[in-house]
């Protein structure tokens, strides 16, 4: 009789949050659409542009070196380089755009290369503008490879080996698995979005569950029921649970496939140009393991948040209680996302942030038992005692009929 | 049967600090009759009838429903009762059905009992031309009908309606007139809320005048009138109300 009940008040609020356009949106449709628009259409977005960048050919300024003509000759000869006439104002230009990046030849250069005297050669450009990057990048190559052939001239000139000014090489080699290279970047993003979605799952019908019934006058109807009100609560929560779960395994499942998609796009759109930090791959233990982990995060935010919007007389009242709480939700959760906050004994037993932390780890393809076992656990404890107190506070006359 | 002795119930307010809703009420309400509590607003007739409803403990005293203690078989008590007041509203996307059937659930009707149940209602109450219509898109009397099927559903012996005509126009009145009406004469135990003298006249047995949360005078309405030596019943509250 008594789960009967349970189920009774379940069945009927789902049905009831299923018919309402709101809760909808904000189950089903926000994770199916926010998520691919996340990835699919920011990456395709920004590889389509790097790709773009990348094909152009940059128009670059030199300044003077009239008396350097090979060099002059040299670059003008450049296939990815297109050399326009010298103006005063370059530095405009390029802040306009209007050519990519600018270099000055000093006075004298090749007779000084000939003399094997020291002089400089200064690229202009915008820095952080990436179509001018790329126009400095090709410049520099090309003067490195001009110093470089300098160089062995003059070794050869002396009949000197090339090791002389180059004794040892240096190289570089990761060891990190390849989830763990795309994870670094993108690694905290992705449990961030799933705890918020989670958050957001919950938020509407929590309210509409509670403070929605109080103005809509229904709470009396279902008070005069014989059902208790522990199983009217417990029912209640088990539809915000659902609405919370459904919103983070819709957005789960809706990223695994955009990135799936998104990775085929990119490296279709750009190939080499997309650099490993665009490339995430998430294994599919990952996802169930972070599934886990935030499941009782999100039975700590459905009975939170039942229980707040209960205390609130009206759905406006909630909404004006819940909104500061997406901040308190919002700051742990991106805490996580800054590069150098790692997990600590301490750490794992602040909810959401702990959450949060150990998501970003399982992401990269580590997983720490230890923290994963006291992460899980202190949020089952946090999770029980918010759905005491909301159990407790509907048995509250003064809650219930607040005036 | 409703036995109500020495109903008390204080609430905390801020700005009044304790506020006694409900002073040692004590009346009693027999199978067949109506009992009709008159009072003005914010005299604690809702009070008093939510306590019989269990939806409210009393502070102090005791109330037997149906035989059943309120403050200790509160859902014992909740199953033999049927409540309706113009604050219990209807589930606004269940349809006219759904909010029968879901309330029948959670009285522990089983699935046949409840199919031939509904069925009985919807065709007494004439419901059957909106069974399907979700209850927002119903009209004011089409609702009360909904809200009608919904208290009978479990058939209880013991009906409270606190003010179940206010803000209804004269038809869904009537339609609520007539409901109260009927379950007195099928054998139920009925006790409603008005300030309405002309309800008070057309349906009551016994009348209970509540004042500042006390029950002020009993009797039936000719026992009043007597007591009084006023004809008009509106009188008579006037002076009770008002010594």
């Amino acid at each position: 009789m008594s789960l009967r009940n349970v189920g009774i008040v379940y069945r009927k609020e789902l049905v009831d949050s299923l018919r309402d356009r709101r809760t909808v949106i904000s189950m089903i449709v926000v994770p199916l659409l926010v998520m691919p628009l996340l990835t699919i259409g920011v990456g395709v977005l920004s590889a389509r542009l790097v790709g773009e960048a990348m094909k152009e050919v940059p128009q670059v300024m030199v300044l003077g070196g009239d008396d350097s003509p090979h060099v002059k000759a040299e670059l003008e000869r450049m296939k990815d380089l297109r050399i326009v006439p010298a103006q005063p104002d370059y530095a405009n230009e390029i802040s306009n755009k209007q050519i990519r990046a600018a270099v000055e030849i000093p006075e004298g250069f090749e007779s000084k290369l000939a003399a094997g005297e020291s002089s400089t050669v200064k690229i202009y450009m915008y820095e952080g503008e990436l179509k001018s990057g790329f126009g400095a990048d090709r410049l520099q190559r090309f003067f490195r490879e001009l110093r470089d052939r300098t160089v062995r001239e003059h070794l050869a000139a002396r009949q000197l080996p090339e090791s002389l000014v180059r004794p040892f090489d240096i190289e570089e080699k990761n060891v990190a698995p390849p989830e763990k290279v795309g994870g670094a970047v993108l690694g905290g993003l992705v449990p961030y979005f799933i705890i918020l979605l989670c958050l957001v799952g919950a938020m509407y019908p929590a309210m509409d569950l509670t403070a929605g019934e109080k103005e809509r006058g229904t709470i009396e109807t279902i008070l005069c029921s014989p059902v208790s009100r522990t199983h009217l609560v417990l029912g209640k929560f088990l539809m915000v649970l659902t609405a919370s779960i459904a919103t983070a395994v819709l957005s789960i499942l809706s990223m695994a496939v955009s990135f799936g998609i998104g990775k085929k796009m990119l490296l279709g759109a750009a190939r080499g140009a997309v650099d490993s930090a665009l490339q995430i791959s998430i294994t599919g233990r990952a996802v169930i393991s972070i599934f886990f982990v935030v499941l009782p995060l999100a039975v700590f935010f459905s009975a939170a948040l039942l229980a707040i919007s209960l205390f609130a007389k009206s759905f406006k009242e909630a909404q004006s209680y819940i909104s500061p709480l997406m901040i308190v939700v919002v700051l742990p959760a991106v805490a996580a996302v800054l590069p150098g906050v790692e997990l600590s004994p301490a750490l794992a037993l602040v909810p959401v942030l702990n959450t949060s932390l150990v998501s970003k780890e399982i992401v990269t393809g580590t997983y720490h038992w230890n923290y994963i076992a006291l992460i899980f656990l202190s949020s089952c404890v946090y999770a029980g005692v918010a759905i005491a107190i909301a159990v407790k506070l509907f048995q509250r006359e003064d809650v219930l009929f607040r005036t | 049967m409703i036995e109500a002795q020495h109903l008390v119930k204080r609430f905390r307010d801020k700005k009044r600090g304790s506020v006694c809703a409900v002073d040692r009420v004590s009346f009693s309400c027999r199978p067949g009759e109506i009992y009709g509590l008159l009072g003005a607003n914010g005299a604690g007739k809702t009070t008093t009838l939510r306590i019989l409803a269990t939806i409210l403990a009393p502070t102090e005293g005791t109330a037997l429903v149906a035989g059943y203690d309120v403050a200790k078989e509160p859902q014992k008590v909740r199953s033999r009762v049927g409540f309706l007041s113009t604050a219990t509203a209807l589930y606004g996307r269940l349809s006219a059905q759904e909010m029968v059937e879901y309330f029948g659930r959670l009285h522990g009707l089983d699935e046949f009992a409840l199919r031939r149940r509904i069925d009985e209602l919807f065709e007494r109450l004439e419901m059957n031309d909106f069974r399907d219509r979700r209850c927002d898109k119903l009209s004011t009397g089409m609702k009360q009908k909904v809200s009608i099927a919904r208290t009978l559903v479990h058939d209880p012996s013991v009906m409270i309606f606190d003010e179940p005509t206010v803000g209804l126009d004269v038809m869904a009145a009537r339609t609520i007139v007539r409901f109260i009406r009927e379950c007195r004469d099928n054998g139920k135990t009925v006790i409603f809320s008005t300030h309405v003298m002309g309800e008070v006249e057309k349906l009551c047995d016994h009348i209970g005048i509540i004042h500042g949360g006390k029950l002020l005078a009993e009797g039936t309405p000719s026992e009043l009138r007597e007591r009084y030596a006023m004809r008009d019943l509106e009188d008579v509250f006037v002076k009770v109300v008002e010594p």
